[in-house]
């Protein structure tokens, strides 16, 4: 502020304020490299033949044959498929279900009202082992393994919680003062809640909704128990890659590749709700 | 409707609230609620199971009580995989939340180089336990990995990873790691930015070194935050099950048999539901204890932190 004290404490700070700037880019730069260096190999590898991939590193001829192997010869497509109908359906479930939930958690003042919400979020913390080897008996029984209905229903353990805790946030941003505005303009009840709370909590929606679908597009354990030759995901089918006698590492590279791009894709446009969705709204970032 | 809002701010009395009104909350939340208990149910299912000797193999099952608990209880190899779980919660934890409140620490720095890594630094998060394995196996791979062609110029060679005893942890938390530090990292840094500026103006009028400052500011007002990525991490890392069993099956040997994976073997390897499932249980109760301990932890400190 004094302007006869800034170029003195600059020069004093300069050789202390580069060293920081030094050590802080180089571990920043370090990090940059465990983190995004194994993503980037994958993608190299893609391109490699077979032959390649054993005797060169980063020089090497670019190939597309394990992208046509992988797309066109192997029931990958398929899963991919697969896994974006029962993922999609889990998160729409949770959208039509889980919405109005969020707002009646968020607006009304009721018995239970945290319980129920504690009891919501306790279900995302269950051993998911627990909770799968009882459905898969229940499931065999009644004729829900390997369906699209059962695997969306378990999905819901995944999508739910999420949904219903970060979207009540949203919900408790805007203020009452809107709804009860709209109410005196002679809108009912139905009409306030689509008209304008809908549209002002949107983006919140959208990328609740797109984390969620994320962590059904990831989810492991419940394909591998509940799922079997009729329905495939993405995850479970990339893994028989490296389960095969002679492995196509090109092959299990381009598997890797396209189930993560999506999902990369995704995350770009949620930036700026990241933190919020994934500590289910304890965290407004 | 009228005088409901008028009493907003003051105790609510329900019985004034005309019963349709105060029925909707319930009405609202039940569909969601009702998808979430069905799924559920099964978890009533899994401690009736626990008593039982239910099989995959047999017909019929029969009630034998305790005893699936008694032999767990006295089964070397049960304390075995509860001690693979707490080590590798403790491994995977404690890493994560080291590596990820530095470079969160690191980041606090405004520059553009920093704001491009903000964003490339959460990609590994959305990358599924399962996948990321297949990853890191293209990077240790001894024939086509990029790691082991960089071991051979410091003279290691066929460095086992995940195929040894002694590295087989060491691998899963590295990969653990790399998926889900990120996750800590963000939750630090919306903390960081959090941070109110009069309290750190007034340290520095007062010349207070910048270990005292983080020490006695800083990282108070950070350990709400630190808190919850805690809780979230322990909670996930205690029940790991995708990226163990993509890796290994458990192995090599029992190495990283964890009560989820040897639950699963139990069931569906050896086809004994029933005696799969008190480990599983008393997981739960660990687990349920842990978060119920970290929550109360974690709101007292929100409130210390709000006094400053």
């Amino acid at each position: 502020m004094n302007p006869n004290q800034l170029p003195k404490s600059k020069s004093h700070k300069s050789s202390l304020e580069i060293l920081e700037a030094v050590g802080r880019n180089a571990g920043l730069s370090l990090y940059a490299l465990f983190a995004l260096f194994p993503l980037v190999w994958m993608l190299l590898c893609t391109f490699k033949s077979d032959a390649q991939m054993y005797n060169t590193v980063f020089r090497f001829t670019p190939t597309l044959e394990n992208y046509e192997a992988v797309l066109l010869g192997t029931d990958y497509f398929k899963a991919f498929l697969q896994n974006l109908a029962v993922s999609g359906g889990a998160v729409l479930l949770t959208v039509v279900a889980g919405v109005p939930a969020a707002y009646a958690l968020a607006r009304y003042d009721f018995k239970n009202k945290e319980g129920i919400a504690f009891q919501i979020l306790s279900f995302k913390f269950a051993p998911e082992i627990m909770v799968i080897l009882p459905v898969f008996l229940i499931f065999q029984k009644i004729g829900l393994y390997d369906t699209y209905l059962g695997l969306i229903w378990v999905y819901q353990l995944i999508t739910m919680p999420l949904l219903i805790w970060v979207v009540r946030g949203y919900f408790e941003d805007i203020s009452v003062e809107v709804e009860q505005a709209a109410q005196l303009d002679g809108y009912s009840w139905f009409d306030v809640f689509f008209k304008t709370l809908l549209p002002l909590i949107k983006p919140g929606l959208v990328a609740s909704g797109l984390l969620a679908f994320i962590f059904a597009w990831n989810s492991f354990t419940f394909p591998l128990v509940l799922s079997g030759f009729k329905i495939q995901t993405i995850t479970i089918t990339s893994l028989r890659y490296i389960a095969s006698d002679t492995v196509h590492y090109g092959q299990v590279a381009v598997a890797s590749t396209i189930a993560v791009l999506p999902e990369i894709i995704a995350c770009l446009f949620i930036q700026k709700h990241l933190v919020r969705g994934l500590s289910f709204g304890a965290v407004k970032g | 409707m009228s005088t409901a809002t008028k009493k907003k701010d003051e105790t609510i009395n329900y019985n004034e609230i005309p019963r349709n009104v105060r029925m909707r909350p319930y009405f609202i939340i039940a569909p969601g609620l009702l998808i979430l208990i069905g799924i559920m149910i099964p978890f009533a299912a899994a401690i009736v199971l626990s008593l039982t000797n239910y099989s995959f193999k047999l017909p019929s099952f029969k009630f034998v009580f305790l005893k699936n608990w008694i032999n767990t209880l006295t089964d070397a190899a049960f304390y075995h995989s509860l001690w693979v779980t707490l080590k590798y919660a403790f491994c995977t934890t404690v890493s994560q939340m080291l590596l990820g409140t530095g470079i969160a620490l690191l980041l606090k720095k405004d520059t553009k180089f920093s704001r491009i890594l903000k964003v490339l630094f959460t990609f590994p998060l959305m990358v599924a336990p399962a996948i990321a394995v297949l990853i890191w196996q293209l990077m240790t791979s001894n024939s086509i990995g990029v790691l082991e062609k960089l071991l051979n110029v410091f003279g290691v060679f066929n460095f086992p990873w995940a195929a040894s005893h002694s590295t087989a942890l060491f691998t899963a938390v590295l990969i653990d790691t790399w998926v889900n530090t990120p996750f800590v990292l963000l939750l630090v840094l919306a903390g960081i930015q959090s941070l109110p500026k009069s309290p750190f103006e007034a340290a520095q009028v007062d010349g207070a070194s910048a270990w005292f400052t983080f020490k006695t500011l800083t990282l108070p007002m950070l350990k709400p935050f630190m808190y919850i990525a805690l809780l979230f991490r322990l909670m996930a890392a205690l029940q790991e099950f995708g990226i163990i069993f993509a890796l290994t099956k458990g192995g090599p040997g029992d190495t990283l048999m964890n009560i989820s994976l040897t639950a699963y073997l139990t069931a569906f390897q050896f086809q004994k539901l029933g005696v799969a499932l008190p480990g599983l249980l008393i997981l739960w109760v660990i687990i349920n204890f842990t978060a119920k301990f970290l929550v109360g932890r974690q709101r007292k400190l929100a409130k210390q932190a709000q006094g400053y």
